[in-house]
């Protein structure tokens, strides 16, 4: 009886485990091969900033969080509390994108890194819903990346000057 | 073939004879109609922006002319009813000048819709066989095809009735009532089909509302037959036709209940709107009160109930109702209380507020006024020749030339 | 029953051309000299659009392109795409999204040739206060006119042609000259229109625009690529209304107003496609329709896609 009990948990157990990594390794790949239904257009830079090795390029990294003096003084930080640049940028190779779990990407593929805390977002994105989209509905589609309506430093969205009002009846002559 | 053509003619020429007052009254409503053709050529010109119309009012007062005429159209037959069906002679002899009105006014109706209309060109559209006509899909399908078998159906009559009388025979009732009955209801669907074209409209909450055709139907059974009263008054008074008092207050109690029964529905309404005080309340909110400030049209709606329950007191008692002083008070506050409520009262709520909740305060341009205007002094032109040449064959006084003598007078010259 | 009054119309052809000739020598009389062209006549005449053949077709819209050339000074191109197989258009609109720029309203107009002058729209703007009675259309606001929007404690919700699955101005009209197509959208035949207007009155959603005035647009403003049933110039005292733009979307393209709209708010595809964008709003997010109690079954569809 004992041993049946025992050997009921064990076969349980193992089949868990096997389904937990099947399932893991399915998310993994959902994860970082999304099938290439669209195409996004390069990343917005300021033209000539790119890529950042041109400077960046055997200057010794400095990982210690402070307020920049010398460069990109511009940018002030408006998006997540205590964040700092090496959460996204990568400090060894500055052309890339670093994800948390120490993957690197590319500019291209920024929406991997916005996707770590967005993550419903990103599943919307990926779907067309989230965000701009041009081209066919019926064919390819352009999307485009977080960055190009959100500025990654200060993502929240600007308002806009709106068009002017249509004429009241009133005024139709 | 050739003796009715000729008689006709010979009968036709009676409209170019007259007293100074007649002709005086015919230049009158021909200047009206003048400027109103004048301002439809702007109109022709420019489009439908010269009216107050626009996408958030998209019908105005044509429509609203046209809502009030169909009602006065219908309400012949209150007087055809009693006429033939049960032989009361004193209304029996006058009900041809019902049918004539009822001619004028869907003639009249049919001129306002032409001219509501942004293609006038392409009207045959909405034909059966050569046009795309919605039948059975769309109630103003159903209005062109009700309004103008009721015209055909009252032409018929009215010209077999003078027709008969010209010759001077009887008419022939084994003709004349199966198209009187079939006269009956056409009557009410005239009206009902209107009522049901707004009423149809769940876009519209004022409008969607199943009391709205009964309402149409009391409402003009009191407008009609008020018209009706004052022309008779007139008729007696300056043509040799004689129409017994008995006659008039006869229809003028007709009258008293028709008007009870339209202040009982309006009632019903008015209470359902307000005592439920759903979002649906605004159109009738916006007509009786205001909203946002907006009230042009409260006095009118004040004008017009106040006028009908005044009116409906004066015809409730024999005493008033038969003393024609406080009878034709009456007249003229159902009238314009009637043309008012079913008129503007009616259409417009229906677009205020919008079906997005924007309240555009619809009023006629001078334009629309001048254009309608004309629309009414051609009814009343047209009511007027018809009635010239009718009376004498009605009374008596003209009648056709026996076949010999127009043989005889052919030879003469 | 359609195929039945489909079988009647083409037996009466014959009939239908004698009455034609019959009216056209009394309308010859009546009408000014100067306008009796062949070409008037022919438009005059024209047939419904769903009763041509192609033959037919053929020649209006050689005819529609001189005409229009004449008139707007511009050559422009008039299509007749027939809807794609198995599509139903669908619109999405994210409420959380929308800031209300009117973006939309403006590119629809540069896309689909409406009057200038005078001023014709298919979109409306709406402004709610939030917090206050949920889509009070009575206390909207159309002619908000702010430095920057969104504004503060409020919310928009742009609204146009809902194409309806069961709609009120198909049945009101009384010529048939308004319908829908097998790919869902609710076309007008401008030279069908008589402009009676009951439609407007019909309609639940304030869509349908009537030109009051002679529609005016510069040549150099008008998009010459257009469809029959969609964007071709059009005609004082006839109805128009948004068609998806049929001349974009019967072609693959999205609408316009999809295309312009900064924050993505706007979202087009076919319903009948489980894969489209407009399918996955319907399956994820919280979806509403307009009036839905009015039982019109529009497909533009509001949605929610995140809580703000």
């Amino acid at each position: 009886m004992d041993k049946r009990k025992t050997l009921k948990v064990l076969i349980t157990a193992f089949c868990l485990i096997v389904l937990s990594l099947f399932f893991s390794s399915v998310s993994d790949s959902a994860e970082y091969v999304i099938p290439k239904k669209f195409t996004t257009p390069p990343p917005p830079f300021t033209p000539g900033i790119f890529p950042c090795s041109q400077c960046h390029q055997g200057m010794p990294a400095d990982k210690k969080p402070r307020k920049l003096e010398q460069m990109h003084q511009e940018i002030t930080l408006r998006h997540m509390p205590d964040g700092w640049c090496f959460d996204c940028h990568n400090a060894d190779n500055r052309d890339k994108l670093r994800l948390a779990n120490g993957k690197l990407i590319s500019f291209g593929e920024s929406y991997y890194l916005c996707g770590q805390c967005h993550g419903t977002v990103l599943r919307d994105w990926k779907a067309g819903l989230h965000g701009k989209r041009t081209g066919q509905w019926n064919g390819e589609k352009e999307y485009r990346l977080c960055v190009h309506c959100h500025w990654p430093h200060e993502p929240a969205f600007k308002p806009l000057t709106p068009m002017p009002p249509p004429v009241k009846p009133s005024d139709i002559k | 073939m050739v003796y009715y053509v000729k008689n006709f003619f010979m009968a036709l020429q009676e409209i170019t004879k007259g007293n100074w007052k007649y002709f005086a009254w015919l230049a009158f409503l021909s200047l009206l109609v003048i400027a109103g053709i004048a301002a439809y050529f702007g109109q022709v010109e420019r489009g439908l922006i010269i009216t107050g119309m626009r996408d958030q009012v998209s019908w105005g007062f044509y429509i609203a002319n046209f809502t009030f005429l169909v009602g006065v159209a219908a309400a012949a037959v209150l007087l055809v009813v009693p006429a033939y069906i049960y032989h009361f002679k004193p209304i029996k002899e006058i009900v041809l000048f019902g049918e004539l009105l009822a001619i004028t006014a869907i003639t009249m109706c049919i001129m306002f819709i032409m001219l509501d209309m942004g293609q006038p060109l392409r009207v045959w559209h909405i034909l059966p066989v050569i046009g795309g006509m919605n039948f059975p899909s769309s109630l103003l399908a159903w209005d062109v095809i009700v309004l103008n078998s009721y015209l055909a159906l009252n032409t018929l009559v009215a010209s077999y009735v003078v027709c008969k009388f010209f010759t001077g025979k009887e008419y022939n009732l084994s003709i004349i009532t199966p198209l009187v009955i079939i006269s009956i209801p056409m009557a009410i669907s005239i009206h009902t089909v209107t009522a049901f074209l707004y009423n149809g409209l769940a876009a519209r909450p004022f409008w969607n509302a199943s009391i709205l055709a009964p309402r149409f139907l009391a409402s003009a059974f009191c407008s009609g037959p008020a018209i009706m009263l004052i022309l008779f008054q007139i008729i007696r008074k300056v043509t040799d036709m004689e129409i017994e008092d008995k006659a008039i207050f006869k229809i003028s109690e007709l009258i008293a209940y028709a008007m009870g029964i339209n202040l009982f529905l309006l009632g019903a309404e008015v209470f359902k709107e307000l005592y439920s005080g759903t979002a649906h309340t605004e159109p009738i909110k916006y007509l009786y009160f205001g909203i946002h400030g907006k009230s042009r049209l409260v006095p009118w709606i004040w004008t017009a109930t106040i006028g009908n329950i005044i009116a409906f007191f004066l015809f409730l008692f024999p005493k008033t109702r038969e003393n024609f002083k406080t009878l034709n008070i009456g007249c003229i506050l159902i009238i314009t209380g009637v043309y008012i409520e079913k008129g503007m009262g009616l259409v417009i709520p229906g677009f205020i507020p919008d079906t997005l909740g924007e309240i555009y305060e619809y009023w006629p341009t001078t334009h629309e006024l001048v254009i309608t205007l004309g629309v009414w002094a051609a009814g009343a032109m047209l009511y007027t020749l018809l009635l010239k040449f009718a009376i004498p064959i009605h009374t008596g006084s003209l009648r056709a030339v026996p076949r010999d003598k127009l043989i005889s007078m052919k030879q003469a010259p | 029953m359609k195929k039945i009054i489909e079988n009647i119309d083409g037996i009466n052809i014959d009939r239908r051309t004698l009455l034609k000739g019959a009216a056209l020598g009394l309308a010859g009389t009546a009408l000014p000299l100067d306008k009796a062209d062949a070409s008037f006549w022919d438009a005059f005449f024209q047939k419904h659009f769903r009763e041509m053949t192609e033959k037919d077709l053929k020649k209006v819209l050689e005819r529609l392109e001189k005409e229009y050339e004449e008139k707007h000074k511009k050559a422009v191109k008039v299509g007749a795409e027939k809807a794609l197989p198995d599509v139903l258009f669908g619109y999405g609109l994210d409420l959380s999204r929308c800031i209300g720029c009117r973006r939309c309203v403006y590119a629809c107009v540069e896309e689909n040739n409406q009057s200038l002058d005078p001023q014709v729209q298919w979109i409306s703007v709406l402004r709610f206060k939030k917090g206050d009675k949920w889509m009070d259309l009575e206390n909207s606001e159309k002619y908000y006119n702010p430095q920057q929007v969104p504004e503060p404690g409020y919310f928009y919700m742009p609204v146009q042609c809902q194409q309806c699955e069961n709609p009120p101005c198909v049945k009101a009209c009384p010529t048939r000259a308004t319908w829908k197509e097998p790919d869902g959208i609710v076309v007008i035949d401008y030279n069908w229109c008589i402009g009676c207007r009951y439609c407007m009155a019909a309609c639940p959603y304030g869509a349908r625009r009537f030109n009051w005035g002679e529609p005016k647009r510069p040549p150099e403003k008008i998009n010459p690529n257009t469809h029959y049933l969609g964007n071709r110039p059009r005609y004082r005292g006839v109805v128009e209304k948004c068609t998806f733009c049929i001349q974009r979307t019967r072609n693959g393209r999205y609408p316009a107003c999809v295309e312009i709209c900064p924050v993505g708010a706007r979202k087009f595809g076919n319903l009948l496609d489980p894969e489209s964008e407009i399918r996955y709003a319907i399956e994820h997010k919280r979806v509403f329709r307009l009036k839905e109690d009015l039982n019109t079954n529009p497909k533009f569809y509001y949605f929610f896609a995140y809580g703000k």
